[in-house]
């Protein structure tokens, strides 16, 4: 394992406010019918704070990101980074999709320093696209297309990608959901590292109850039509965490009886 | 070649000449080929791969020789013989070569400009609203008149009959390069400006270095599509109005009756063309090199 400090000017990581946020979007082309994807939505993130969101699909969590990255505007309410509103993207932001969206033309090494080239740092930090290729572990690929990577490492990349910037928050929309039980559980232990070595708030959608047990310092749960939060749990379990120990378990339980998801109780007779 | 010394007797002997040779040689490079293949076995399997088609060729001239210098099956003069078209080919080389030359300066000089023309239109038109609105219309409604449409006004206008030739062509290129770069630029993936934007991206770096590189495969479509129209309109352009060039040596040849010349312009235009087009291929991979596996054109 490499042991590696930034070497970058690190950032301090950043609190995140959301009060009162709504968003709603114009139905099928027809623009008079609105579908509200997000309703009075307010919850905080604390600086350097690992946490989850998870609900079903619908309940507005990706466009929820999307206006913490800045990629979409919002309706009413407001966002904070720190104590600046939300004005548009930025490096300091990143954000990982489940589709980890490599740019085709570029290799691996290309895609992982796009930021740095972005920004137009790339000749002062050539030194850090070598650090972060061994950090998720891809000195080896360093000239091949993303064509040619499995869903692992293409995510790696991402990931990566979005790390090089130094960013004070990471948004993370279903990282792992594409991937297969085995690799998805290997990269949670890699996001978690990543996390605890970067210094960085992370705020990561899945829907995933077991992952959002295993990682995050709190969970957010979502309920869908109109997007709103529900409930927020916290996660008190030491790191790392055992994934079949009681309290575990417990809580999984209870998260899944309060999505309704527990199973079906036994019909009851109505006579 | 057998075929050839007992067809070839009723012609004069220099007109057969040439012809001997190129077979004589033909053979020559096959019997040492043949040689050598026990050898090497890369080129064993060159040749393994390639020995159906050089025989169809074969076969083919083969049946030409019969057909024309053999049977007299088919009219003279507008079917001479292999033999004939290799002879006028070697006659004329000196202005074959010039009209070759000059039609490569033509096509390249109305390629590259209509390429770069095009190229950034394509992207204005591609990216910004406001160049879509006003750009869009007027390329709908240019875009598809046949270059060689534009002729009669080309040579009114232009101070030179090479300067409207270059200016049809380069209009022929535009038209498709344009049309294929914009609907590139505007159908990039929304997610890769999105991932782009949250690392930090600026316009220049979204437009040049997410937009236009997404956009490259179709690009070239229209790269290929523009290089074939390129080629029509300059055989047109030379053929009404400028004084040289392969299409000018192609009309003048019919005026004088002489169809063993107009073969060989032919011939010529084949390998000339071709060659063009291998060439764009090979930038085509050189370039898409991350598509590899991908493309199957």
């Amino acid at each position: 394992m490499v042991t590696i400090t930034a070497p970058d000017v690190v950032r301090e990581p950043s609190s995140l406010r959301a009060r009162g946020v709504t968003k709603s979007f114009v139905a099928h082309g027809d623009s008079a019918v609105r579908t509200l994807a997000l309703s009075d939505v307010s919850f905080s993130v604390e600086a350097g704070e690992l946490v989850t969101i998870i609900g079903p699909s619908g309940c507005g969590k990706s466009t929820l990101l999307r206006l913490l990255a800045g990629l979409e505007t919002l309706d009413a309410g407001e966002l904070l980074v720190g104590n600046d509103p939300i004005a548009g993207p930025s490096a300091e932001r990143g954000l990982v999709f489940q589709d980890p969206n490599l740019f085709p033309w570029l290799t691996v090494r290309g895609n992982i320093q796009a930021g740095l080239v972005a920004r137009g740092v790339l000749h002062a930090k050539q030194r850090v696209v070598d650090v972060f290729m061994r950090l998720v572990g891809l000195e080896g690929f360093a000239n091949a297309y993303p064509h040619h990577l499995s869903g692992g490492m293409a995510q790696r990349v991402a990931l990566a990608r979005a790390l090089i910037n130094h960013p004070r928050v990471l948004f993370m929309d279903e990282p792992l959901g594409a991937l297969d039980t085995f690799t998805r559980m290997n990269l949670q232990d890699e996001v978690l590292r990543l996390w605890q070595m970067n210094r960085m708030t992370m705020l990561l959608v899945t829907h995933d109850i077991d992952e959002a047990i295993y990682m995050s310092d709190r969970i957010v749960i979502m309920t869908p039509r109109p997007g709103k939060i529900d409930k927020t749990v916290s996660v008190t379990l030491q790191r790392p965490r055992r994934r079949n120990s009681p309290e575990f378990l417990k809580l999984r339980g209870d998260i899944l009886e309060h999505l309704h998801f527990a199973g079906k109780a036994p019909a009851v007779d109505p006579t | 070649m057998v075929v050839h010394a007992a067809v070839s007797r009723q012609e004069p002997a220099t007109q057969t000449h040439s012809y001997w040779v190129l077979l004589g040689t033909a053979l020559a490079i096959s019997l040492g080929l043949s040689l050598v293949q026990r050898w090497s076995k890369s080129l064993r399997q060159w040749m393994g791969h390639m020995f159906p088609i050089i025989a169809a060729a074969v076969v083919l001239l083969t049946l030409w020789s019969v057909i024309t210098s053999g049977f007299r099956w088919l009219p003279l003069p507008y079917f001479p013989s292999p033999a004939g078209i290799l002879q006028s080919m070697i006659e004329d080389r000196a202005l074959l070569f010039d009209s070759t030359w000059h039609s490569l300066l033509l096509l390249l000089g109305g390629y590259t400009l209509g390429v770069a023309t095009a190229l950034v239109t394509g992207v204005c038109i591609g990216w910004f609203d406001q160049a879509r609105y006003w750009g869009m219309p007027a390329l709908k409604l240019i875009g598809p008149i046949p270059a060689t449409a534009w002729i009669p006004l080309a040579m009114v206008l232009s101070p030179s009959q090479t300067l409207s030739a270059v200016g049809l062509i380069a209009l022929s290129v535009w038209f498709p390069v344009t049309m294929l770069t914009v609907s590139g630029i505007a159908n990039t993936r929304a997610s890769y400006l999105d991932v782009a934007r949250t690392l930090g991206a600026g316009r220049g770096y979204l437009i040049f270095r997410v937009a236009v590189p997404a956009a490259m495969p179709s690009i070239f479509i229209g790269l290929f599509m523009g290089l074939g129209t390129s080629f029509l309109t300059l055989v047109v352009a030379e053929t009404v109005g400028v004084k040289s060039g392969l299409g000018w040596y192609l009309s003048w040849a019919q005026g004088w009756a002489e169809y063993g010349k107009v073969y060989a312009a032919l011939i010529i235009m084949a390998a000339f063309f071709s060659t063009i087009i291998t060439v764009l291929f090979k930038l085509r991979d050189r370039v898409l090199v991350w598509q590899k596996g991908v493309i199957k054109w």
